[in-house]
């Protein structure tokens, strides 16, 4: 018996039997094209500033960023603001600072180096605020959230880089707000969501068209607006993906190349054996 | 390590040193003149690329503790400030949470391939066994490891391995409280875990010593499963083994920097990336992928305590696999039937690793239990009646006389072990 052969075996008893076991009243978020896929993928800057519009205008009434500072907004591989128009959008914030010489808290202007600020003091006025759910912090979100694929689409996820659960699922989140089914037991307070497991989600619909307004033309509507803040977070969940893939380019063609002469060199070396 | 050493000191200082203390002579005689038998293929060099694992883990670990804060409130921002702020802090982090399943994938073909060959049976059962031990505490680290960064998964995976231990009778619960250091998993296990998992590759790397010690006195096994019998049979290890170790090395290296940089993530838990929350229980917690199997033996039994020991048992039994098996003939390549069963019980433990990561319910728990059978039935039953029964091909007369039938001159690609 081949590995070959026992390996196909397997797959075959795992694949028939698991999608009928898997298969859950939740359905699968539909793919998306990321620009930040593949080996050579790169975050689209127009979707990262359009997108940190979006979280500026809608999310960041309940969601903090804290991990994020505002220098990150000017720092390459980012959304590609300026040093200058990063500080302009941090002395924006205020932020709590202290103690002075007086042993008084008092509030400034944000700096570059300064984070994102929390829209409520703690996480129980978050919760208060909203109906007793605590609103997420949204720094590694897209990396904090995924979906069951079900079968053994796991093993050609690694060929094919397919990585982007996280950022699929937001945007399925977002846009999965509809009216609950006839017989849905809807506890009070929630909302229904065709993707949220269970379906019963705290957050209400957060976004309608026509909300935000765009100033580069893109369309201003909730497919739109859910697909360009999902970048932006990915971006704030992994904000050195792009020199990441720029050094993996170049590790792999070494490695190759080393890999290469090694075979060469262990070739000639053993020739001699024979 | 072993014998005595053909290696003459050239200049003064060396002649000098070899009289106290003779190491160039020790290194000399393990790692430059020690023979390999020449017929070794590339599941042999798994043993190097072990080396390099672990050098690379401690390597990289060292330099992550100099950034990372082991307290329960700090410990989950700290890993990320390491990956935000940290000057290449992202490649390090990547590099040592990969590196850990690089790890495990090489011991999981180093062992398979110590099982296919035969590679335990006399005269080494304690290289195999120091090799058990390794592998345990690879796991020990691994868990502690993983608890680090206070992720979800980091707290409710500690919080179900620890109560493993609530199910021994009478103590169970004072060992749990003991091992918690508090009545819950919270800072203090953060903290020690922290420490235990500083110490072990220290531990382990010493126990690689005795097993590569070990090594050395019996030397290597080969793929016919034949003592060399004098020169025409082995190699010396340089350059032989080093240029081929090396090669392989580098295409492993290359596959471990396919995971780090395109798809770091893969091999972690989404889970991972939410602050640990002693209040909110993840839907399905689910362990680091080695050790899938095993957490599949550990639900396949309704019966916590029995589950517990089953878990145990079923890394325990490996130490008496060189007398479960006792047939003469080590190499699978001359034991038709064991070689059909030893693929049967590589596809047993893909089974089991893929039911571990699924919710223990229905079909999956019955099929959990039909493997589990099977993974113990493979060495309490098939082992020791395949030994006594099973009708053995004839070996060949020497390594060189394998090489010479096998038709493929030595160096060229290497046949993959199944394929004649």
């Amino acid at each position: 018996m081949t590995m070959h052969r026992s390996l196909l075996a397997l797959a075959l008893i795992l694949g028939l039997s698991a999608p009928a076991l898997a298969a859950g009243e939740t359905p699968q978020p539909p793919k998306q094209k990321w620009s930040f896929w593949g080996p050579v993928g790169k975050y689209d800057r127009g979707q990262l500033q359009r997108g940190f519009k979006v979280y500026r205008e809608v999310c960041q009434a309940c969601h903090s960023l804290s991990l994020v500072a505002f220098r990150n907004l000017a720092e390459p591989g980012g959304p590609g603001f300026t040093q200058a128009q990063a500080a302009a959008i941090a002395a924006e914030y205020k932020i709590q600072d202290g103690p002075n010489d007086q042993g008084e808290m008092f509030e400034r202007d944000g700096r570059l180096a300064d984070r994102f600020p929390k829209p409520f003091p703690n996480d129980n006025a978050a919760r208060a605020a909203n109906g007793g759910a605590l609103p997420p912090d949204l720094s590694v979100i897209a990396k904090a959230r995924t979906y069951e694929r079900g079968g053994l689409w796991f093993l050609l996820d690694i060929f094919t880089q397919y990585v982007e659960q996280g950022p699929d699922y937001l945007v399925a989140l977002l846009t999965g707000y509809e009216d609950a089914p006839q017989g849905f037991n809807l506890p009070s307070g929630t909302h229904y969501n065709k993707y949220f497991p269970g379906h019963a989600i705290g957050m209400p619909n957060p976004l309608s068209d026509g909300q935000v307004t765009y100033d580069d033309g893109s369309p201003q509507t909730v497919q739109q607006y859910a697909k360009d803040v999902t970048g932006f977070l990915m971006w704030a969940a992994e904000p050195h993906l792009e020199a990441r893939k720029r050094l993996g380019m170049q590790v792999m063609i070494f490695l190759i190349v080393f890999a290469g002469l090694m075979y060469f060199t262990k070739k000639k070396v053993w020739a001699a054996v024979h | 390590m072993s014998g005595h050493s053909t290696y003459q000191p050239q200049n003064a200082f060396m002649k000098w040193l070899e009289a106290r203390l003779p190491i160039a002579g020790l290194v000399h005689s393990s790692f430059i003149a020690y023979p390999t038998p020449r017929n070794l293929n590339y599941w042999w060099t798994f043993g190097g690329i072990l080396s390099f694992m672990l050098a690379a883990q401690i390597v990289t670990g060292i330099v992550l503790v100099m950034h990372y804060t082991p307290h329960e409130t700090m410990a989950f921002n700290s890993v990320e400030h390491i990956m935000r702020d940290v000057n290449y802090g992202w490649l390090l982090r990547y590099l040592h949470s990969n590196g850990a399943s690089m790890f495990f994938i090489a011991v999981y073909i180093h062992m398979f391939r110590g099982m296919y060959y035969g590679s335990y049976k006399a005269p080494r059962e304690v290289l195999w066994i120091l090799g058990v031990i390794i592998y345990l505490l690879m796991m020990a680290t691994g868990f502690l490891g993983y608890t680090l960064p206070w992720g979800q998964m980091s707290f409710w995976g500690a919080t179900v391995i620890t109560n493993f231990f609530s199910a021994i009778p009478l103590v169970g619960e004072t060992i749990t409280t003991w091992l918690w250091g508090g009545y819950a998993v919270g800072n203090p296990t953060l903290q020690r875990f922290f420490s235990l998992h500083y110490l072990l590759p220290f531990v382990i790397a010493g126990v690689v010593v005795l097993h590569v010690w070990a090594l050395h006195v019996v030397g290597q096994n080969n793929p016919a499963g034949i003592e060399p019998k004098g020169d025409k049979d082995t190699v010396p290890f340089t350059p032989y083994a080093t240029i081929k170790d090396g090669f392989a090395m580098v295409c492993f290296i290359l596959f471990f920097a396919y995971f780090v940089f395109y798809i770091p993530n893969y091999l972690g838990h989404a889970d991972n990336y939410i602050p640990a929350n002693p209040a909110v229980t993840p839907a399905h917690i689910v362990p680091e992928w080695y050790y899938l199997p095993f957490y599949a033996i550990l639900r396949a039994i309704p019966n916590k305590l029995l589950g517990v020991i089953a878990l145990f048992a079923s890394i325990g039994i490996l130490v008496f696999l060189p007398w479960l098996d006792s047939s003469k003939v080590r190499s699978a390549r001359y034991r038709p039937l064991f070689r059909q069963f030893f693929w049967i019980f590589v596809a047993v433990c893909l089974g089991l690793g893929y039911l571990g990561a699924k919710p223990a319910e229905g079909g999956y728990v019955i099929a959990s239990q039909i493997l589990t059978f099977y993974y113990f039935a493979h060495f309490l039953i098939i082992l020791p009646l395949l030994s006594r029964f099973e009708k053995t091909k004839p070996l060949p007369n020497s390594i060189s006389e394998s090489v010479l039938k096998q038709g493929v001159p030595i160096g060229a690609s290497a046949p993959a072990p199944t394929r004649h």
